[in-house]
């Protein structure tokens, strides 16, 4: 479990200035969990995000993973190989080469064993499903094919937890299913936790929760279902539901019968041809 | 334009030379250049060729490879030769207006083109059989010894991949910036030196200031996946030293010895 407790963070600009991107946030992340955090840019959740491997450290409050404290410079490296970590741009996060060295590099800097290391290697990238691209340099693969091995070298360091700062945000739309669908397989048949920050709205449709964060605060906290209720809150915010629950929301103002809490097409055919 | 560049130029392959472990070929190809540079007469010249030739064919890549490689070099060949034919003073064989042809300056100047030849078409068998990460591999593995007097092995061989893994982002980059920069008005192609210089401005600032942001998130992802040098390290592809690489290394060695003892005959 991460558990972030009334966790502040404040950027020092030059001249005494400071600039609050977390307030006093606490959140509880379970076990197995598929947990997605939505916010337009500015809204503090990729600093949030950071605080989960140590890569910031708390200005006040506390992160503790599995009950270890991420400010204690000990644990450091545990942390860092429990929660793993996919970032925005493809391009900058991968290392070597050739894709097997890249998703090598990850257990090569945890001093497992050269034999280990080929079997990690050939494992995760069966998982996301580029093990024909192996041999392949990084900058000949699409943009979504990236992010997939990006994520095959976060899981063969063998992490409970992986956390996604907008994993989607530079790929176009096969590419960002793509993304979705790996991280979807692997919540459902590793068991592993999921952490994934987006400010695409339909993409939360698939999580266990769903956190909005804006000015560095939690406003709505819920099921997919529930939050995505509340179209006129996050219309305030700035955030778009996903069109067919607009649709269902705005067809509910005149039709009763019609519930607003529909997510998929499936639910709105449903609903309309019962 | 830009695409043509190619840094790394492996050809994947199976023959003798691609075997080889890649410490064996980066000493023989030092060792080699060692030889190459001793040679002073005609018989070592021979000598060197015939050796080098059984190399080329022996690394099975295309002969085509090899001349486009030397492509580029081709007016450093041209000018050496010819500075050596006419600037070499000795017994005069032709005139032509101010400049002569001496005996010595033709000796020289074909010893010289064959040198340089040799050298860039021999180090193109070490880049074109090895990959890049063989090749940062293995000289970090031969610094290694280097680090007790402070040479820092795993740092260079990590600079080195990251060079090599960033050099098509960037040039990606590069084009793409040019186009957008093009796209708008600016002209790379035509003017004066100067002019053309100026004209790159608009490439270089939005270029470095995106390697350098780059280079930020680089260093965040690797801490993220528990980067912390080269202490504790392990890899996960081991090199390996066969009694091919002993063999190539005696053959080497020999054809060293051979290369000093040419100096001595004639």
């Amino acid at each position: 479990m991460i558990e972030i407790k009334n966790l502040t963070h404040k950027y020092r600009l030059g001249n005494n200035q400071e600039i609050v991107a977390v307030k006093d946030l606490s959140l509880k992340i379970l076990k197995g969990e598929f947990i997605v955090i939505l916010g337009h840019n500015g809204s503090g959740k990729s600093t949030l995000a950071k605080h989960l491997n140590a890569l910031l450290l708390p200005t006040e409050g506390k992160v503790l993973v599995n009950g270890m404290d991420t400010s204690d410079n000990n644990k450091l490296w545990q942390i860092r190989q429990q929660v793993g970590m996919v970032f925005q741009n493809p391009d900058n996060q991968l290392i070597a080469t050739t894709v097997e060295e890249d998703v090598a590099f990850g257990p090569e800097n945890l001093g497992i064993p050269p034999e280990k290391i080929r079997q990690r290697v050939d494992e995760a990238l069966n998982v996301v499903g580029m093990s024909e691209f192996k041999t392949r340099a990084p900058h000949l693969l699409s943009g979504g094919q990236k992010q997939r091995v990006a994520i095959a070298g976060i899981i063969a360091m063998r992490p409970q937890y992986l956390v996604l700062d907008e994993p989607t945000a530079m790929l176009d739309p096969s590419g960002r299913q793509e993304v979705i669908n790996t991280i979807r397989k692997l919540n459902k048949e590793e068991g592993l936790t999921i952490v994934h920050i987006t400010h695409f709205m339909e993409e939360a449709v698939y999580a266990d929760r769903v956190v909005v964060m804006e000015a560095g605060e939690i406003v709505l906290e819920g099921k997919p279902r529930e939050v995505f209720s509340k179209v006129s809150v996050l219309k305030n915010l700035g955030l778009d539901v996903p069109p067919i629950t607009e649709l269902a929301y705005l067809l509910n103002k005149e039709m009763p019968e019609i519930p607003k809490d529909i997510m998929t097409i499936e639910e709105m055919v449903v609903a309309l041809c019962p | 334009m830009l695409k043509d560049i190619t840094i790394g130029q492996y050809i994947p392959g199976s023959s003798l030379i691609h075997q080889l472990d890649p410490r064996t070929k980066i000493l023989a190809v030092i060792i080699y250049m060692t030889a190459l540079f001793v040679i002073n007469n005609i018989i070592g010249y021979y000598f060197i060729l015939l050796f080098s030739l059984n190399i080329i064919l022996l690394s099975r890549v295309p002969i085509r490879y090899y001349l486009k490689g030397l492509k580029p070099l081709l007016i450093i060949i041209v000018l050496t030769v010819a500075l050596h034919i006419f600037m070499t003073p000795g017994t005069v064989i032709a005139e032509f207006g101010p400049l002569e042809i001496t005996k010595e300056g033709v000796r020289q100047g074909v010893f010289m083109g064959t040198r340089l030849i040799l050298l860039v078409t021999v180090t193109s068998v070490l880049t074109l059989t090895t990959t890049p990460i063989a090749l940062t591999d293995g000289i970090e593995r031969l610094l290694n010894p280097f680090k007790r007097i402070g040479v820092p092995a795993h740092e260079l061989a990590m600079m080195m991949t990251i060079a090599l893994r960033f050099i098509p982002t960037l040039i990606e980059e590069t084009d793409k910036i040019m186009k957008a920069q093009m796209a708008r008005g600016a002209d790379f192609e035509s003017g004066n030196i100067m002019q053309r210089a100026k004209a790159l401005i608009p490439l270089l600032v939005p270029l470095f200031l995106g390697a350098f942001r780059r280079a930020d998130e680089l260093a965040m992802a690797m801490e993220a996946r528990c980067y912390r040098g080269g202490e504790n390290r392990t890899r996960m592809k081991q090199l390996k030293y066969t009694s091919l690489d002993a063999g190539t290394m005696f053959v080497t060695v020999i054809f060293l010895a051979f290369s000093i003892f040419t100096r001595f005959i004639s």
